[in-house]
């Protein structure tokens, strides 16, 4: 099961903790990967790792011009764009009342537009191909919303809107779109908490733990499988029971 | 019938999974042929690359029919 030889993905942030082990599985599983994200060390790292079948493709995704052509390396790069994993993300947290236009721009830019420029830039080779995987990462805050994450929660939840808009869309084609909503994950991100901070966030979360990319790495293959082929414009929450939706 | 009507029929034949005699001039992809939306920006990528020619949207949205597609590539191409 779960077999996705001869599939060629690009996952955007692959150079973070979640993006590169979403990567890792999807290689895994036999598929060709394009790394992609803005610093390029670690994604030679990843790629070096992985060994064949792992192209590197840095792009910066607030620049609109490069992620447009972000798609077309990948397909050249690996010969085709089958699976797209919009994973990349950034917070610019701050509390509403001091919400600075350029906070939320930039991040409605990264985790949103980013993404529908990709999903552009790839549907059209998966319409030809009449097969086609897009799994967009989301959030479990976009849903629930989060004191002090208005700009990130309104891109991630923009996120759920446009892949299910997309998923009617191209559905008949035998394209699906579907989301990923971690909820507290393991990376370096919740490295910076306090303990303190850890345990009252572990007390909303019935498995009482965290997740790890794995968990969510996981998810994606599948939705990225042919087994997965009826599922679309869903949204897979994996967050230990944090929030049930 | 010219060559570029002929190709083009091939491809809409081909593409909507029509009659050949369906494919008449006046014939709309919607319609007459059963296409749906997606269908004809399928088709207008299709024509593009079989001819090597852009079509911008906004003249995209006025290939309504069989006819108007083989004009606008006659001019085009």
């Amino acid at each position: 099961m779960f077999d996705l030889s001869g599939k060629c993905a690009l996952v955007t942030g692959a150079s973070g903790g979640i993006g590169g082990e979403i990567a890792r599985a999807l290689h895994a599983q036999g598929a060709t990967v394009g790394l992609s994200g803005t610093r390029e060390a670690p994604l030679r790292a990843l790629a070096e790792a992985l060994g064949e079948r792992a192209h590197v493709l840095p792009c910066d995704l607030s620049d609109p011009a490069a992620v447009d052509a972000l798609s077309k390396q990948a397909a050249e790069a690996m010969g085709g764009l089958d699976i797209l994993v919009n994973n990349a993300g950034i917070t610019r947290d701050t509390l509403f009342m001091r919400l600075k236009d350029e906070d939320w721009q930039a991040v409605i830019d990264v985790n949103l537009t980013a993404a529908m420029r990709l999903c552009r830039g790839a549907i059209r080779g998966m319409i030809k191909a009449r097969w086609g995987r897009i799994v967009n990462i989301t959030s479990v805050v976009g849903t629930t919303g989060n004191p002090g994450q208005a700009n990130y929660c309104a891109a991630k939840a923009g996120l759920v809107g446009m892949s299910k808009s997309l998923a009617q869309e191209v559905a008949a084609r035998g394209i699906t779109v579907n989301c990923v909503a971690p909820g507290f994950i393991e990376t370096a991100m919740t490295e910076k908490l306090t303990e303190e901070q850890k345990a009252g966030i572990l007390g909303s979360v019935p498995m009482g733990a965290m997740g790890t990319p794995g968990d969510i790495a996981a998810a994606v293959v599948y939705l990225a499988s042919a087994e997965a082929g009826y599922v679309t414009g869903a949204t897979l929450h994996v967050n230990g029971g944090m929030a049930m939706v | 019938m010219s060559d570029i009507a002929d190709r083009v029929k091939k491809i809409v034949v081909e593409h909507l999974g029509v009659e050949e005699d369906k494919v008449t001039e006046n014939a709309s992809f919607i319609d007459d042929l059963g296409a749906d939306s997606l269908d004809t920006v399928e088709l207008v990528m299709a024509f593009e690359e079989e001819f090597g020619i852009e079509i911008p949207d906004d003249a995209a949205e006025t290939i309504q029919t069989f006819g108007d597609a083989v004009k606008f590539i006659q001019e085009a191409a």
